[in-house]
């Protein structure tokens, strides 16, 4: 296996979405090719990162303003007909 | 095994508890609607934010999007979560805002705007095991916000809702109106271009612990 099939493949392999066949295969390029354990592993990171850290947090207030503004505006509103 | 069976027993019941709450609202208690609020603005808030970028943006989309989600609760008839289908009102309202914002360039799902060549990795150097603690809470935000906020738009948006909001493939594509084939391509392009990006504020320090180099 060449590095840019590795690649290709690597969104399936962090995924857990692939056969288990192509999964060996990957796993062995991974054992002696450093360059894309450390891709894979970085790549594995940077999703955890964004994942465990709030980048766009709502603050209470604000949050408290948002749900009285949509709940009162909600109150004089009715549904539309099905289509 | 037990452990994920309790979990699917979980995930079943809030998705019957949700649907209760949505045919309440559909009969008009609109009590039962601010549950479903609650329980999702936060989401909402952060999907509107990551795509807009703009803060008064994003206030905007969570209030439209819960309104036109009330509105239109009769034409939500249960096949999906109600949570995909609100996602999906708030992606739109948000790509909306931004090309209203950026009227010269095109804000589009479609854009394939680099070649194979620009997600290529060029940064070989391995990471500290846990290199969020490196920093604290705000720098680390600052720079997670910095970094991402330079991805194009579809990359962005993709990565959000299949990596951080962990919504599926396939929703994704639904969502979008992509292809599962190109939302697979937008994500690891999305992936690979934000851990280049990152390469330089967590690559393990050349005198750290651990540099097998």
């Amino acid at each position: 296996m060449k590095c840019t099939e590795f690649l290709k493949e690597l969104t399936d392999y962090l995924d857990g979405t692939m056969d288990s066949a192509t999964r060996v295969e990957l796993e062995e390029h991974l054992q002696w090719c450093h360059n894309c354990y450390v891709v894979c592993n970085t790549t594995k990171m940077t999703i955890e990162i964004y994942r465990n850290n709030e980048v766009y947090d709502l603050p209470d207030p604000l949050r408290t303003k948002l749900q009285t503004a949509i709940i009162s505006k909600c109150k004089g509103k009715k549904h539309k007909p099905e289509a | 095994m037990r452990m994920e069976a309790i979990q699917s027993k979980a995930t079943e019941s809030a998705v019957s508890d949700e649907l209760a709450l949505v045919q309440a609202a559909k009969q008009g208690d609109v009590s039962a609607f601010e549950q479903l609020v609650k329980r999702y603005d936060r989401n909402i808030f952060r999907i509107a934010q990551h795509i807009t970028q703009n803060r008064e943006d994003a206030e905007d989309v969570v209030q439209d999007a819960f309104l036109k989600a009330y509105e239109n609760l009769e034409q939500f008839q249960g096949n999906s979560k109600f949570y995909t289908w609100l996602v999906r009102i708030a992606v739109n309202e948000s790509l909306m805002k931004l090309r209203r914002r950026k009227t010269s360039k095109t804000v589009s799902m479609d854009e394939d705007v680099e070649t194979e060549e620009g997600s290529m990795p060029r940064e070989f150097a391995d990471w500290s095991p846990n290199p969020e603690q490196q920093y604290g809470q705000s720098e680390l935000g600052d720079i997670l916000r910095k970094t991402i906020q330079g991805l194009p738009t579809s990359f962005r948006t993709v990565f959000v809702l299949r990596d951080v909001e962990g919504l599926s493939t396939e929703e994704t594509a639904e969502m979008l109106s992509l292809s599962i084939p190109a939302v697979k391509s937008r994500l690891l392009r999305a992936r690979l271009q934000l851990r280049e990006r990152l390469n330089r504020y967590f690559k393990k320090n050349k005198d750290g612990d651990g540099n097998h180099q």
